[in-house]
C-alpha cells in the first residue's frame, strides 16, 4: 500500500494547477514529490532551505497576500521548532495556512528522538481556532488534504502518518464514525490506530468511534454515543496519551463520567529499531489495549458505579 | 472598526512631537523614543505608495515595522497621514485602545503586521513579497523595519540568506541603528546582507534627503537595504 505522504505531492500539485490560490513552502524536506510542480509553478512552489522559521514567517506572509499557503515538512520541525511562528505569524496575525506533518510519533524510530514530535497535538491545542485532522488511510489522507486547502483561510494541521488501516472510511472532516455500538463504554480511535483498537475490543461490549478530525472535537458526536453505551470512555491517540482527555471533560462536564486517555507516553524511550516494537512500547498493539481498555470498562461496571 | 474624519489639516512633520506627546504626555522624547522617526517620516511621506483610501488595494506598498517596541514615533506618522485618528493617541496602552505599546494589525489601520516580539517582521516581508509576486503583482514595494539589536534574532539572518539568492528585488529592509546590540562589529550590519547579495546603504538617519537617496535607489535583481544610523542608544 502506499503511504499518505505519497499521496501529498501529487494531490497538492493537483490543486496547484486548479487554483491559482494555492501556494507550497517547503524546508527541503519533501522537495522531490514537487519537482514538476516546481516546474509548473515556479512562483507558488517555494524551498526556502533548511530554515523552518522562515518556513512558517514566509508562509504567513503569502497568505497575507491572499495566497493559500500549504507548508510541510516533519512535525518537529513544522510545530515545535518554529512554534513562536505558529502561535504569532499565523495566530496573531489572524491568517492562516495548511500545515501538513510527516512522521510525527515515531514513523521513523531508527531516527531517534529528534525525529519525533508526538507532542504535536497537544502543542496545537494551547493555541485558538486550530483544526487538527489525522486521517488514517491514504485514502483519507487525500479527502482531507483536499478539505484543508479548501477551508478559506482556516488554520488547519493535516498529520499523515506512514502508520495506516488496512481499509480506508468515508470520512467528512467533521464528525466521528461509529464503526461498532455497545453498551460498556466508548472507545475512541484516532487515525492509523483504529485497526489495533478494534482488534482489542472484539468481543468486547463496547461502541467504537473512529475519529480523523479531532479539533474541533465532536463533542455531539461522543454524547450521542454515550447515551446507550455509558459514560466510560477510553481515548487512543497516535500521540501524547491524554492529549483529548479534557475534550472528553468537557463534553460531559454535566454528567458523571470516567476518561482514560491511552496513547504515545511522555517519557523518552532512547530505543530505536521498528515501528512495530515502539508500537509495543507504548501499549498500543491490540494485546496491550485490550487489556488496558478491557480493565477499565470493566471495573467501569463494578458494583457502585451503575 | 469605524474610522472618524480627522481634521483637514495636513499634518507635517514639525506635528510629530505634539502627535508623540498626546501618547507620552511630554513633547520633548529622547533618542530613544524617536530613532524610528526620521525613516518613517520620510517613507510615509516621499516613498511609500499607500494612502488610508488605498489600505485594502492589492497593488499598494507594504509597509511592516518589525521592531513593535517604542511605536509611538509610528503611530503619529500613521496618525499625521490619516490612518489613525488623533483622537486615539492619548489612549495609548488603554485597555479600550487600538494602540497598544507593541501594535496589532488587526485593531491599527494601515498596521500591515502585528509586532513585539522580534524577528517576525523580516520572514514575514519574504512571504509577502513572495506572494506579490506570484500574484503577478510586480510593482508594489515590501518595506520592513527593524532594530540593529533585533537583527540578533536568528530568524532575520534565515531571511536574509533566502531573500538575496532569491532575487526579490522588491523587498527592502531599514536597519535603524542606535548600536543598541551588546554584541556587535563596526559596519557589521550592511555587510551581512552584502554577504548575502543584497545592495546596501549606510546613512545618516536624520538626515532626510540621505534617507530619500537611500530608500529610492535603483538595485535591479536584489533586494535592498538602508542602515540608517542615529545617536546610539546608551549615549
Amino acid at each position: 500500500m502506499d503511504t499518505m505522504r505519497d499521496r501529498f505531492a501529487p494531490v497538492v500539485s493537483r490543486l496547484l494547477d486548479e487554483d491559482p490560490r494555492v501556494a507550497v513552502v517547503l524546508a527541503e524536506i519533501g522537495k522531490d514529490g514537487f519537482a514538476e510542480a516546481i516546474r509548473r509553478h515556479p512562483e507558488r512552489v517555494i524551498n526556502v532551505g533548511i530554515r523552518e522559521q522562515l518556513l512558517v514567517g514566509a508562509a504567513a506572509g503569502l497568505a497575507l497576500t491572499g495566497l493559500r499557503p500549504v507548508v510541510h515538512t516533519f512535525a518537529s520541525f513544522l510545530v515545535e521548532r518554529p512554534f513562536e511562528q505558529v502561535k504569532l505569524d499565523l495566530g496573531h496575525q489572524d491568517t492562516g495556512a495548511v500545515l501538513v506533518s510527516a512522521a510525527a510519533s515515531f514513523d521513523w524510530p531508527a531516527g531517534g528522538f529528534t525525529h519525533m514530535a508526538p507532542g504535536d497535538v497537544a502543542l496545537l491545542d494551547t493555541l485558538d481556532g486550530w483544526t487538527v485532522h489525522v486521517p488514517g488511510h491514504p485514502d483519507e489522507a487525500e479527502t482531507l488534504l483536499r478539505r484543508a486547502v479548501a477551508a478559506g483561510n482556516d488554520k488547519v494541521y493535516v498529520r499523515l502518518s506512514v502508520q495506516a488501516n488496512r481499509q480506508g472510511r468515508a470520512v467528512g472532516g467533521e464528525h466521528f464514525l461509529t464503526v461498532r455500538e455497545g453498551r460498556s463504554g466508548v472507545v475512541v480511535a484516532v487515525g492509523p490506530v483504529l485497526d489495533a483498537v478494534l482488534a482489542a475490543t472484539e468481543g468486547l461490549d463496547v461502541t467504537v468511534l473512529y475519529a480523523t478530525t479531532v479539533r474541533p472535537f465532536d463533542t455531539a458526536g461522543l454524547r450521542r454515543a454515550t447515551r446507550a453505551a455509558g459514560t466510560d470512555v477510553v481515548l487512543v491517540e497516535p500521540y501524547l496519551a491524554g492529549t483529548s482527555t479534557a475534550a472528553v471533560s468537557e463534553a460531559l462536564a454535566d454528567v458523571p463520567h470516567r476518561v482514560l486517555g491511552l496513547g504515545v507516553g511522555r517519557r523518552e524511550l532512547r530505543r530505536y529499531g521498528t515501528i512495530e516494537e515502539h508500537v509495543a512500547a507504548h501499549g498500543l498493539d491490540a494485546r496491550s489495549l485490550r487489556e488496558r481498555i478491557g480493565g477499565f470498562v470493566g471495573a467501569g461496571r463494578a458494583p457502585g458505579w451503575a | 472598526m469605524t474610522i472618524t474624519a480627522d481634521d483637514s489639516r495636513t499634518q507635517g512633520y514639525e506635528d510629530l512631537p505634539r502627535l508623540m506627546g498626546l501618547m507620552t504626555g511630554d513633547e520633548k522624547h529622547g533618542p530613544a523614543a524617536t530613532s524610528t522617526l526620521d525613516a518613517l517620516w520620510v517613507l510615509y511621506d516621499r516613498v511609500l505608495r499607500v494612502t488610508p483610501e488605498r489600505r485594502e488595494d492589492p497593488a499598494r506598498d507594504r509597509f511592516l515595522l518589525s521592531k513593535g517596541h517604542g511605536p509611538m514615533a509610528y503611530y503619529a506618522v500613521l496618525a499625521a497621514k490619516g490612518f489613525v485618528p488623533v483622537e486615539w493617541l492619548p489612549g495609548f496602552g488603554a485597555y479600550d485602545s487600538p494602540l497598544g505599546h507593541h501594535p496589532d494589525r488587526v485593531l491599527v489601520p494601515g498596521a500591515e503586521i502585528g509586532s513585539g516580539s522580534l524577528g517576525h517582521g523580516l520572514p514575514i516581508a519574504v512571504g509577502t513579497a513572495l506572494g506579490l509576486r506570484a500574484r503577478g503583482l510586480d510593482t508594489p514595494g515590501v518595506w520592513v523595519l527593524i532594530g540593529d539589536a533585533e537583527l540578533d534574532e536568528g530568524s532575520n539572518h534565515e531571511a536574509i540568506a533566502f531573500a538575496g539568492p532569491a532575487g526579490l528585488d522588491r523587498l527592502h529592509t531599514v536597519v535603524i541603528d542606535n548600536s543598541s546590540a551588546s554584541h556587535a562589529r563596526p559596519g557589521g550590519i550592511a555587510a551581512r546582507f552584502e554577504a548575502a547579495g543584497w545592495s546596501a546603504a549606510t546613512v545618516d538617519g536624520r538626515d532626510h534627503e540621505a534617507l530619500y537617496a537611500a530608500f529610492t535607489a535603483p538595485h535591479p535583481g536584489r533586494p535592498h537595504v538602508v542602515v540608517a544610523r542615529v545617536e546610539p542608544k546608551n549615549a
